[in-house]
């Protein structure tokens, strides 16, 4: 048991002896909280909408100051022609184009009814239909206002009305950087692990290092904890490093146990350098090591829900995200951050980790040859 | 837990050795036995498969097949017991080089379960010995490459093991300094440890005990020095060499 002593000295002496490594753990937690968390929002915000007003009437003019009220449009008027009108959306100028057309109001008082043309940039489809979601909340509550105006205040309120009043939980402000920076930590304690230890174990086997250890009595798994441990602690402070970063710079809460989110942090660590363990023990190059954790980081992430609803994706894809280690951390880190979940909420994920972690470390100890 | 053999037999016993790789025979039935404290020389030209059967030796390759013993140990089950006792010199040099010279010390001697009070001793000792003493907490990259080749010969030494292997242990250094390596290796069989070394010096192979020379994966001869020069009628191993060649074609 002292030879993974001396393998951890030996692993710590280098990885601090390489210059590289300070930014790496110190910078890269930094540039990640700070420009990813507040890159990658879903929220929707200063639309770009341009209103053909062909009809220049007072309805129309009202209705046009209704969406300007509103901050979620970044609105411009502008008289166009049919085929102008598509020009500004061919070039992306406008993300929605309003138009009214000429006796608008006319028809609005003469038959009761009239109407607008919508047209909205569907490239990015949720984005398009919030839009017009918003543009017809906007229209529909005008419709309510000009009716009452038109027909006369109604002699009575009615009645009977069911008013909807949502209570929002555990992200009450509705704040998306809340619900980005954890999955982001993640992406932070995903790379160090995964990458920093399989580099560097195959780095040996570049060196031809790892020739002189495996002329010696040195026990698999010895080798491949010491492997793990050291980057096991960066990773771990990184993670503490990022949530105090986001605490400080957009406010964070923090309604777990900070021990919680250690024990799920280091199961699913131990799970994902044994994957990565794994790909070096079949590998000979750093190159190869690269390509492969790359080709699996980018499937892991893009399932994950980092930036897209699981519930959203087919089932086949769901049921494929049970073996998806960086799903689970996700939802996992979500839970103990923001609703303040305890380990025994979450005992099933804290089973699945830990056997699913033990599997590939077995598998990566068993493929690490000490024979060439 | 502690597997130094009681053996006394030969220390490393081969009996028809065959290592394929796919369909090309890297090692072709070999045979031979190399005694305590011998120094044992194994020659031929690049590719006669000389790294190939050291690997085999050392257990860091399996054979395909033949019998295989190293200080009693078998090749095939009894791998990790083999390297207990042996120490190994790759033709690369193989030691951390972005850690000092006593970090390689510490973490072999580690590696290698060597108490820590006997540890600090005998890496004083030997670098005093090899006049590393100022080196002592430098790294290795910037040592030159004959210090680098001691200091990878002394750490195979380190947990006196029953046997080294030094696969072209001074490859690529000046003839004086091959000459002070050679001097090591004779003090080291002298204190009864077996030397089994890889070379393509021919002049190395002079200072062997016996030699045994290798081509196209055969053994083609084995035998002391002088014996060699007096079968083949020549007055250096250089023209025993040549003249194998020769026969060859």
């Amino acid at each position: 048991m002292r030879t993974i002593l001396y393998l951890l000295q030996k692993e710590f002496i280098q990885v601090f002896r390489n210059k590289a490594m300070l930014p790496i753990i110190f910078i890269m937690p930094l540039v990640q909280m700070l420009v990813l968390v507040f890159a990658a929002t879903m929220e929707l915000k200063k639309v770009d909408i341009t209103v053909v007003d062909l009809d220049l009437s007072e309805t129309s003019t009202r209705l046009t100051s209704k969406f300007e009220a509103s901050s979620f449009f970044h609105l411009t008027r502008a008289q166009l022609s049919p085929a102008e009108t598509d020009q500004l959306l061919m070039k992306g100028t406008a993300d929605v184009v309003v138009t009214f057309p000429s006796g608008f109001e006319q028809d609005l008082k003469r038959n009761d009814q009239a109407s607008i043309q919508i047209l909205v940039d569907a490239i990015n489809g949720s984005a398009a239909e919030l839009s017009n979601a918003y543009l017809q909340t906007v229209i529909g509550s005008y419709n309510m206002k000009i009716r009452a105006e038109m027909m006369g205040v109604p002699k009575f309120t009615p009645p009977q009305q069911v008013s909807v009043i949502p209570s929002y939980w555990y992200n009450p402000e509705l704040n998306f950087k809340f619900y980005m920076a954890p999955g982001v930590l993640v992406i932070l304690v995903t790379i160090i692990g995964l990458f920093l230890s399989s580099l560097n174990l195959v780095r040996e086997k570049e060196m031809g290092t790892i020739e002189q250890l495996n002329v010696t009595p040195i026990k698999k798994y010895h080798f491949i904890i010491g492997k793990m441990m050291p980057f096991l602690i960066i990773a771990l402070l990184d993670l503490t490093f990022g949530l105090l970063v986001a605490k400080l710079v957009f406010g964070l809460p923090f309604r777990g146990n900070i021990l919680t989110l250690y024990v799920f942090t280091s199961l699913y660590l131990f799970l994902v350098m044994s994957l990565g363990l794994f790909v070096s023990a079949i590998s000979d190059t750093q190159q190869q090591v690269l390509f492969v954790s790359f080709f699996f980081m980018i499937v892991f992430i893009i399932m994950s829900g980092l930036f897209t609803p699981v519930e959203s994706m087919p089932l086949w894809a769901q049921n494929l995200d049970m073996i998806n280690p960086v799903y689970y951390l996700i939802r996992i880190i979500r839970n103990v951050v923001l609703k303040g979940s305890g380990l025994f909420d979450m005992t099933r994920e804290l089973l699945y980790l830990s056997l699913y972690g033990l599997t590939m470390f077995s598998l990566a100890v068993w493929r690490y040859r000490k024979t060439v | 837990m502690k597997q130094t053999s009681e053996y006394t037999g030969p220390i490393i016993r081969v009996k028809d050795l065959v290592k394929k790789f796919g369909s090309f025979t890297a090692v072709d039935h070999i045979s031979f036995e190399v005694n305590k404290g011998e120094i044992f020389g194994f020659l031929g030209a690049n590719g006669a498969g000389k790294t190939t059967a050291i690997r085999m030796l050392c257990g860091l390759l399996e054979p395909t097949s033949g019998a295989l013993q190293v200080a009693g140990f078998d090749g095939y089950h009894q791998r990790e017991a083999i390297k207990r006792n042996i120490g190994y010199m790759s033709q690369k040099f193989s030691l951390y080089e972005d850690l000092t010279v006593y970090e390689n010390f510490r973490l072999y001697a580690g590696i290698y379960g060597i108490p820590r009070q006997e540890r600090i001793r005998k890496t004083d000792e030997l670098l005093k010995k090899l006049n590393l003493e100022e080196s002592r907490n430098k790294l290795v990259a910037g040592l030159p490459l004959g210090w680098k080749q001691k200091l990878a010969f002394s750490l195979a030494l380190f947990h006196q093991p029953a046997v080294v292997f030094l696969d072209e242990p001074s490859g690529g250094v000046d003839p004086l300094t091959r000459r002070t390596f050679w001097d090591l290796i004779y003090e080291v069989a002298h204190q009864g440890i077996t030397i089994f070394v890889t070379t393509h010096y021919m002049d190395e192979a002079e200072y062997c005990n016996r030699v045994a020379i290798m081509s196209e994966g055969k053994i083609v001869a084995l035998d002391t020095p002088i014996a060699l020069k007096e079968q083949y009628k020549t007055d250096s191993m250089d023209g025993v060499f040549l003249k194998i060649a020769r026969n060859k074609e």
